[in-house]
Formats: structure tokens, C-alpha cells, sequence
């Protein structure tokens, strides 16, 4: 009974901690657009297949670049599919992916860098000697090559980008151990006879939590860049699926004359990621971490 | 000091020589070797044979790896198997090409950050630093594909000033080139200047809330004396680490400009060479784009160390 109450009181606590920090977040106007611009977005990946007006690969050649109008809000393209129709669907893909791309990213990444933390000596410099050499090949050309030989499946494209955007983590994370490894409560820990096992769990964990996800929260707006610009090249989801990358892609060459075809996905793209951004942004300073003097890699 | 300069360069090559490691197993795990994934379709018999025997596929793994890595640091890459013709040849043009485009960019991406950063640092939350931060914050979050499809909607074909795309072959030269590149410069130098602005702004307003400049304040030196000579220098100092990393991070978003733009350069090259399969291509590539962010890196630790007197000590103690 007394042991109901106390979990039941954590969780309370969870719950309002996370609520605390959401209106911290909210309470500037920039965490306030960007939270509203992402929750905007995943409602509509969860809604546009129900309320698209027609269907996204619906080919027809009377209906060829039609200009915005009344019936096509935003046009059409050059096979003559609805433009409106392709945009609210373009994001399903991206989001899906590079979110659970940054899941995988944030979990191997924040292990690993917290592992090597925590053992230190030859481990350690021989695991940061890899991850430094991974970190000089330029992603683009990494991927390319894995997407080019496997193919561009979703179940290659997210462990792919969940293990290219995770090095950088292993190195935050890494740092942020760095810093509580000192700390009393850790020797005391050590003193008391705990396991690396119980120590990482229970000590360092908590501690470094927050600077990991922060950084999960970027990478999240990075690797969605990454992957519009895999689909941009021709390297991410395959035609017909809509993707934003892929249809500005498809409508640049025609831009001249049909530039509501690239201009509709481009804001829907350009929207979500600068959202996500804000979003990252107000989420570091709720927390209290000063991201403004990391470099982007 | 000579000491750390030459640990920093051993650690640089040993980078470099996982980075070789890395690439060469990459491709040998991968399905396929560089024969059938480039012969595809006709991966058999004769064509396959000469392929094999070309490239020396024949040979084991381990003494192939040797062979050309030695080859390697010699400065020989090997045969391009699309082209026919040694890669060195193929690279030349290609890496001149990107190294105009990457120097016009840094040539007027530093300063113009150093300015833009010291700006929005005085002016912290005032209306310049508003406009200011809006539009690098813009710029520094929305995609290469992006900023560059825009630049080429607006500037060449709503307006009409300047060609969209670069039509030039990849040996063209320099003056053919300089006037082709004004948009993939602004392009690059934009999303470049933005990052580095953005960070010479967090270091300016860093180092104006220390002891030592509120001292000279209260000391009565006067604001722009101050700001040159007591601000700048510590600022800037940190800057020099970011602006290297911005620079090998632009080298995988230069790979899309350039496609935007059609320019014939490095980055062009990386997706023709995987369009093609071209394995021995891309492994060159790998190794040359992953020896230029060690040696920029490089560079930027050992300014630095030479500029910065008190990490100098703190390093020779450990």
C-alpha cells in the first residue's frame, strides 16, 4: 500500500516536472512558435491521409501544371498531381524516420559515450580514435554509398542515419560524464562497493540525461535535414511516395513557369525543421544548457 | 611545443589511417565488389575477368589493402573504372574547381561573420541584433537544397540577373569560372557566414560580461578602445576552432550545392562517382575529403596553441 503511494507519487512528479518544463519552453514567444509549429506538423502526418482531397498518385494528363486554384489549392505538377494533396502527405516519411533514426542515434550514442566516460584509459582512447575518423568522412558520402549498395528501404535508411548522426552524441555524451565522474556522490558510489553497472544506472544516468537529450533534439533537426537532402539527390524514398525533398527535387527543373509546385513543399520542409530548431532551442534553455558555443558537428 | 605539434599530426594520421581502414572494409563488407556493382548486368565472363585482373580483385584482401595504401601515400589512387583513366586525372580539374569555390566563400564569409557577430553582440537584443539573428538563424537551419532552389527561383529567374545554372566544363578556366560562381558562393557563404556569426555573437557577449572588461570599463576606457582591444582578441580566439569545423562541415553540404548548381567540383563528383559505382572513385574521395577535415582541424589547434599563451602551458603541464 505505502509502496502504491510512493511510485504513484514519482510518476506525479514526472508528469508535472515534464508539464513545468513544456510551460517554461512556451513561456518565450520562440519556444511558443517553435512547440506550435512541431505539434502542427505531427498532427498533420497523423491526419493528412484522412483529409487529403485526392489521391497523391492519381497520374492525369489533363490536369498538367494547372496554376492554384479552387479545386488544386496549391496546383499541380507536371504528371498532373494534386500539389496540396502531395505537401500534407510529404512529411509521414521524413518525420517517421529520422525520428526513430534519432531514437536509435541518442540510445548508441549516449551508451557508448557514457561507457567510455566512465572506464576511460586505452578503451577509451582507441573507441574515441574511431569515432574521430568516422567524424572526418563526410556523412553525404557515407551514406550515398550505404543507400547506393543496400538500397533505400526504410529499414536500411534508419539504422543508417541513426548510426551516422549518433558518433557526434558519443563525444557529448562522453564530455557530460566527464563532468559528473568527479562528483562526490560518484566516489561515495564507488566507496559503497557499486557496480559500473549500478553506477552508470543510477548516478551518472540521471545526471547526464538532460545534455543527451538535448543534443538528441538537434540531431533530430539535422538528420531530417540529412534525409531531405538524401531524397533531394535521388538517395532517400522512392516515386511515387510524397517527400518533400524528392518533389522540389522533381518540380526545380520546371520552376521557371510552375513555381507553386517547389515553393509548396519547400515552406513545408523549411517550416518543420526551423520549428524543430526552436523547439531544441527553448528545450536546451528550460533545462539550462548553454548550447550556443557548439559548432555544428 | 614542438612536441604537441608533432603529437597533434601523429593523432592526425592515425585518424587518417583508421579513415583508409574504414573505407577499404566498408567496401569490401558491402555487398558486391567494385567489378559487379560497376559491370552490373554484364558482371560475367571476359568483361568481368579483365575487371578483376584490372583492379586486381584476385589478389587477398589484407595485401590488396597494403598495396594501395602504399600506393596512396604515394599519391597514386589508382584507375577510375568509369573514366578509364587514372583518378588522378580525373580529381585535378575537379579539386581546383572546389578549391576556387571554397576559398571566394571563406574570402568573404570570415570577415563579413566577424562583422555581423560583433554587431549583434553590442547591439545584443536591440532591433540589429533582431534583424540580424532572424535571418542567420534562417539561413543556418534551412537546407543547402533549399536556400540554393530559392537564390536560383529569385535572383536568376524572377529577376533575371545572373545564369541559374553553371554550364562550363570542368576544365574551365579561372575566368571562366569567376563569373559563373557568384550564386553557388552566395549560396555557401551564406549558410557558412550564418554559423560562424552566430558563434563570434555568443563569444563577444561572453567575454563583454567578464571581470577584466567590466574592470576596464569602470577604468574609464573609452567603448571602441575597448571593445578592439581588450573584446576582440580573447573572442575571436575560440571563433578560430568553429570556423574550421564549419568548414569540413560545409564539405558534405557543398556535395549538394554543387549538384543544385551543376558545378563542376569535388562534390559533383561524389554523386557521379556513386551513380556509377564507381568504387575506386569514391574510396579516393573518402580518403582526400577525410584528409582535408583532419588537416583543417589540424591547422586550427595549432593556431590555436601558438595564439593563445595560457592553453599553451596548460598542455605542457599535462
Amino acid at each position: 500500500m505505502e509502496n502504491n503511494l510512493i511510485t504513484e507519487d514519482k510518476q506525479k512528479n514526472k508528469l508535472e516536472k515534464a508539464f513545468e518544463i513544456l510551460k517554461t519552453m512556451a513561456s518565450k514567444p520562440s519556444g511558443l512558435i517553435g512547440l506550435t509549429i512541431v505539434l502542427f506538423h505531427v498532427v498533420l502526418a497523423l491526419t493528412s491521409p484522412y483529409i487529403a482531397p485526392y489521391d497523391y498518385k492519381a497520374i492525369s494528363p489533363n490536369t498538367m501544371l494547372l496554376a492554384p486554384s479552387a479545386e488544386h489549392w496549391f496546383g499541380t505538377d507536371s504528371l498532373g498531381r494534386d500539389v496540396f494533396t502531395r505537401t500534407i502527405l510529404g512529411g509521414r516519411t521524413a518525420l517517421t524516420v529520422t525520428f526513430f533514426g534519432s531514437l536509435i542515434a541518442l540510445l548508441w550514442g549516449g551508451l557508448l559515450g557514457i561507457f567510455c566516460g566512465l572506464v576511460g584509459g586505452k578503451i577509451d582512447d582507441v573507441v574515441m580514435r574511431v569515432v574521430d575518423a568516422f567524424l572526418s568522412i563526410p556523412w553525404i558520402l557515407a551514406m550515398l554509398l550505404i543507400v547506393s549498395l543496400l538500397g533505400t528501404s526504410t529499414e536500411v535508411l534508419i539504422p543508417a542515419l541513426g548510426f551516422f548522426y549518433g558518433k557526434g552524441i558519443v563525444r557529448v555524451a562522453r564530455a557530460a560524464t566527464h563532468d559528473v565522474i568527479a562528483k562526490d556522490f560518484i566516489v561515495s558510489a564507488r566507496a559503497r562497493g557499486h557496480s559500473n553497472m549500478s553506477i552508470i544506472w543510477n548516478e551518472i544516468i540521471p545526471n547526464v540525461r538532460d545534455a543527451i537529450l538535448v543534443e538528441g533534439a538537434m540531431r533530430w533537426s539535422w538528420m531530417l535535414l540529412g534525409f531531405s537532402s538524401l531524397s533531394f539527390l535521388g538517395f532517400g524514398v522512392s516515386p511515387p511516395t510524397p517527400d518533400w525533398g524528392l518533389m522540389i527535387s522533381n518540380a526545380r527543373g520546371l520552376m521557371s513557369f510552375a513555381y507553386w509546385s517547389v515553393i509548396a513543399p519547400i515552406v513545408g520542409l523549411s517550416s518543420l525543421i526551423i520549428g524543430i530548431n526552436l523547439t531544441a532551442d527553448a528545450f536546451a534553455k528550460a533545462l539550462g544548457i548553454d548550447r550556443s558555443t557548439k559548432a555544428p558537428v | 611545443m614542438l612536441l604537441l605539434i608533432l603529437k597533434r599530426i601523429g593523432l592526425g594520421l592515425i585518424t587518417l589511417f583508421i579513415v583508409s581502414l574504414i573505407t577499404f572494409v566498408g567496401v569490401e563488407v558491402l555487398p558486391g565488389d567494385a567489378c559487379t556493382t560497376y559491370l552490373e548486368r554484364e558482371a560475367y565472363g571476359a568483361a568481368l575477368d579483365a575487371c578483376i585482373k584490372r583492379l586486381g580483385l584476385d589478389i587477398p584482401a589484407d595485401e590488396r589493402y597494403l598495396d594501395w595504401a602504399s600506393n596512396v601515400v604515394r599519391g597514386d589512387f589508382g584507375y577510375s573504372l568509369s573514366g578509364e583513366m587514372p583518378i588522378n586525372e580525373v580529381l585535378g580539374p575537379r579539386v581546383k574547381n572546389s578549391l576556387v569555390l571554397a576559398s571566394v566563400s571563406i574570402l568573404i564569409g570570415i570577415p563579413l561573420a566577424i562583422v555581423l557577430g560583433i554587431i549583434t553582440a553590442l547591439w545584443r537584443d536591440k532591433l540589429p541584433d533582431i534583424m540580424i539573428s532572424a535571418i542567420t538563424i534562417f539561413s543556418m537551419t534551412i537546407p543547402e537544397f533549399i536556400s540554393a532552389t530559392l537564390l536560383i527561383l529569385i535572383v536568376a529567374i524572377w529577376l533575371g540577373w545572373l545564369p541559374g545554372i553553371v554550364i562550363i566544363p570542368s576544365d574551365a578556366t579561372f575566368y571562366e569560372l569567376l563569373s559563373n560562381i557568384i550564386l553557388p558562393v552566395v549560396a555557401i557563404s551564406m549558410i557558412m557566414t550564418a554559423h560562424m556569426a552566430r558563434m563570434v555573437r555568443s563569444s563577444v557577449i561572453q567575454v563583454m560580461a567578464s571581470d577584466y572588461v567590466q574592470m576596464a570599463i569602470l577604468k574609464g576606457v573609452p567603448y571602441w578602445k575597448m571593445v578592439f582591444r581588450h573584446v576582440l582578441p580573447n573572442a575571436l580566439l575560440p571563433a578560430i576552432n568553429v570556423v574550421a569545423l564549419t568548414i569540413a562541415w560545409l564539405l558534405g553540404g557543398v556535395v549538394v550545392t554543387e549538384v543544385v548548381f551543376n558545378y563542376p567540383g569535388l562534390g559533383r563528383l561524389v554523386i557521379e562517382s556513386i551513380s556509377n559505382r564507381d568504387l575506386p572513385v569514391v574510396q579516393a574521395l573518402a580518403i582526400i575529403l577525410a584528409s582535408i577535415y583532419v588537416g583543417i582541424n589540424l591547422i586550427a589547434d595549432l593556431m590555436t596553441l601558438m595564439l593563445n599563451p595560457r592553453l599553451k602551458s596548460l598542455q605542457i603541464r599535462k
